[in-house]
């Protein structure tokens, strides 16, 4: 990776813990074009010939081998729309690390909307990790608008991850998902939102056949004058279980809107919801303070554990 | 040696003043084993908690090793090496067990370490080392690591607070020869809110706080003889037989 500078190697640091080249296959991709890319046996990357975005094709028993696709933009002004398409074999099992890393220190708007969408074969496993980070002082804005689509074949199995760190000031999050008989859906997502961004989560978990299975656990937090929407829905048409989780920490002067909704077009769905937004707990700052932390200390440890 | 002196704590309620804890002179020599007990609400808890420093007296002076305390900071008497167990402990999402001993610990603390504190309160299992302290833990078991907390630092002065409220018999009996072997050791300053006898007689000495005030201080073979007695008479159906 010769070609990428100190800031490109930090930004590829904080959204996918990448020091030097992946191991197996990967893309990488730089204020909006492919920079270095590399296939292996069993993972096909290649670009779409009419759009920008890449295929990612994953082989039949594919095991244990991962991708890597990190996007890094380090120049103000870039409008970046991507479509990736992922088309994971039956009875594979991988890993994929994608994550976007902007470094804007000018004074027009940066922008990377990913269109993801995951094909999972029959009796796959996945487990995917996106991370959002931004920084840079100039005043043109971050934006990521990541849509991610999910389709489950029989029995598959997928595990989502999906944080944004922190400096992204202005995020919309679109994802659905639709799963065949069997197929189980984790979806973490983790947010902290600071100064005046803002930020919307829209999910719509579609559980169409029997005994398919969906957790979706959201975490947030947040501070000064932010605000944050979450619309996670789950929709049982079949015999499934489903189970809705928001948690948001709120300070300062922020703002937080939590509308979970359970929605069954079968008798036997078994859908719950839970939702809880609230402060940092006075017991617990007093607890980490009688073990020698300072206030701040203690905040700071209490929402790293509670983002991790 | 930890010194109160004329001591008070006042809250203001419907109108009037009401004294928690009412001009508690106390003095607490290096290593001693101090149980305190008393009936509920009678100020034992607000007692320690001024202590802590996790609420400020109304008037009076808490000395510790000579240096007044009485304005400092909890995150201070930390510092100073006082250890609070708290009556019913924080539940933390995603702060795991074992983190929460390494904070405790002041560093990364081995997980063998982590284990053997563990064990000394009767969570054998090296499970509970990467478990959070959420919901998902009984009471018992968030008391245990409760005191596993204090157990990982090095302390001058460890308070608990009622330790065996919630704890099953089992690891009572755990936790009590743990007691045991911290008062051998006479390295810390101990002080105990406890109802339980079995940890009276382990202590060196017994004070009673009722009313907000320190009605009874002496050796525990003084004091709980008296403590006894007086329940045995507390109510009619207890009177011994000759007297009925």
């Amino acid at each position: 990776m010769s070609e990428l500078s100190r800031l490109d190697l930090n930004i590829l640091d904080a959204v996918a813990q990448l020091h030097e080249t992946p191991k197996g296959a990967y893309n990488i991709r730089k204020n909006a074009a492919g920079i270095s890319r590399r296939s292996t046996e069993n993972i096909i990357i290649q670009p779409k010939q009419n759009k920008p975005g890449i295929d990612i094709i994953i082989r039949e028993n594919t095991k244990n081998e991962s991708v890597h696709i990190p996007v890094i933009i380090t120049e103000t002004g870039v409008n970046d729309l991507v479509y990736n398409d992922f088309y994971i074999g039956d009875n594979s099992d991988v890993l994929i690390v994608a994550g976007c890393g902007i470094h804007n220190s000018g004074g027009e708007k940066s922008e990377h909307d990913g269109i993801h969408i995951f094909h999972i074969g029959k009796n796959a496993r996945v487990k995917y990790v996106e991370k959002h980070y931004a920084e840079g002082q100039g005043t043109g804005e971050k934006v990521l608008n990541p849509t991610t689509e999910i389709y489950m074949d029989k029995n598959s199995y997928c595990e989502m991850e999906m944080v944004q760190i922190k400096g992204v000031d202005s995020t919309i999050r679109e994802t659905s998902a639709h799963l065949k008989a069997g197929a189980a859906l984790i979806i973490l997502e983790r947010l902290m939102t600071h100064g005046k961004q803002s930020a919307r989560s829209n999910m719509v978990i579609n559980l169409d056949e029997e005994d398919s299975s969906a957790q979706i656990i959201s975490r947030s937090v947040a501070k000064d004058f932010s605000e944050q929407v979450f619309y996670p829905k789950a929709v049982g048409n079949s015999r499934c279980k489903a189970h809705v989780q928001c948690d948001s920490i709120i300070m300062d002067q922020a703002k937080i809107r939590s509308i979970p909704e359970i929605s069954a077009n079968h008798r036997d769905a078994e859908i719950i919801h839970e939702a809880a937004i609230g402060r940092i707990n006075n017991d617990q700052l007093l607890k980490l303070q009688t073990l020698g932390l300072s206030e701040n200390e203690s905040e700071q440890i209490i929402i790293s554990c509670f983002l991790k | 040696m930890l010194e109160l002196k004329s001591v008070s704590y006042e809250v203001f309620d419907e109108g009037k003043n009401i004294d928690i804890v009412n001009n508690i002179d106390l003095e607490v020599p290096d290593g001693e084993f101090l149980v305190i007990t008393g009936p509920n609400g009678g100020g034992k808890s607000t007692l320690v908690k001024l202590i802590m420093g996790l609420i400020k007296p109304t008037s009076g002076t808490i000395l510790f090793n000579g240096q007044n305390i009485t304005n400092l900071s909890v995150t201070d008497r930390a510092h100073l090496g006082i250890g609070y167990a708290f009556q019913h402990p924080a539940r933390f999402k995603g702060l795991t067990v074992h983190k929460l001993l390494s904070i405790a610990h002041g560093g990364d603390l081995p997980e063998d370490e982590c284990c053997a504190y563990l064990t000394r309160v009767g969570l054998c299992s090296k499970d509970y080392l990467h478990r959070e302290i959420d919901s998902s833990l009984s009471g018992g078991e968030i008391k245990r690591i409760e005191i596993a907390t204090l157990m990982a630092r090095e302390l001058k002065l460890a308070i608990y607070d009622e330790p065996e409220a919630g704890i099953d018999l089992w690891s009572f009996s755990m936790l009590v020869e743990g007691f045991k072997d911290i008062r051998k050791g006479k390295k810390e300053t101990v002080i105990i809110i406890s109802h339980q006898e079995r940890i009276m007689r382990i202590a060196d000495r017994i004070a009673v706080v009722s009313a907000g005030r320190l009605s009874d201080d002496g050796p525990v073979n003084e004091i709980f003889p008296k403590l006894i007695d007086k329940l045995g008479n507390a109510c009619d159906f207890r009177q011994k037989p000759e007297e009925q």
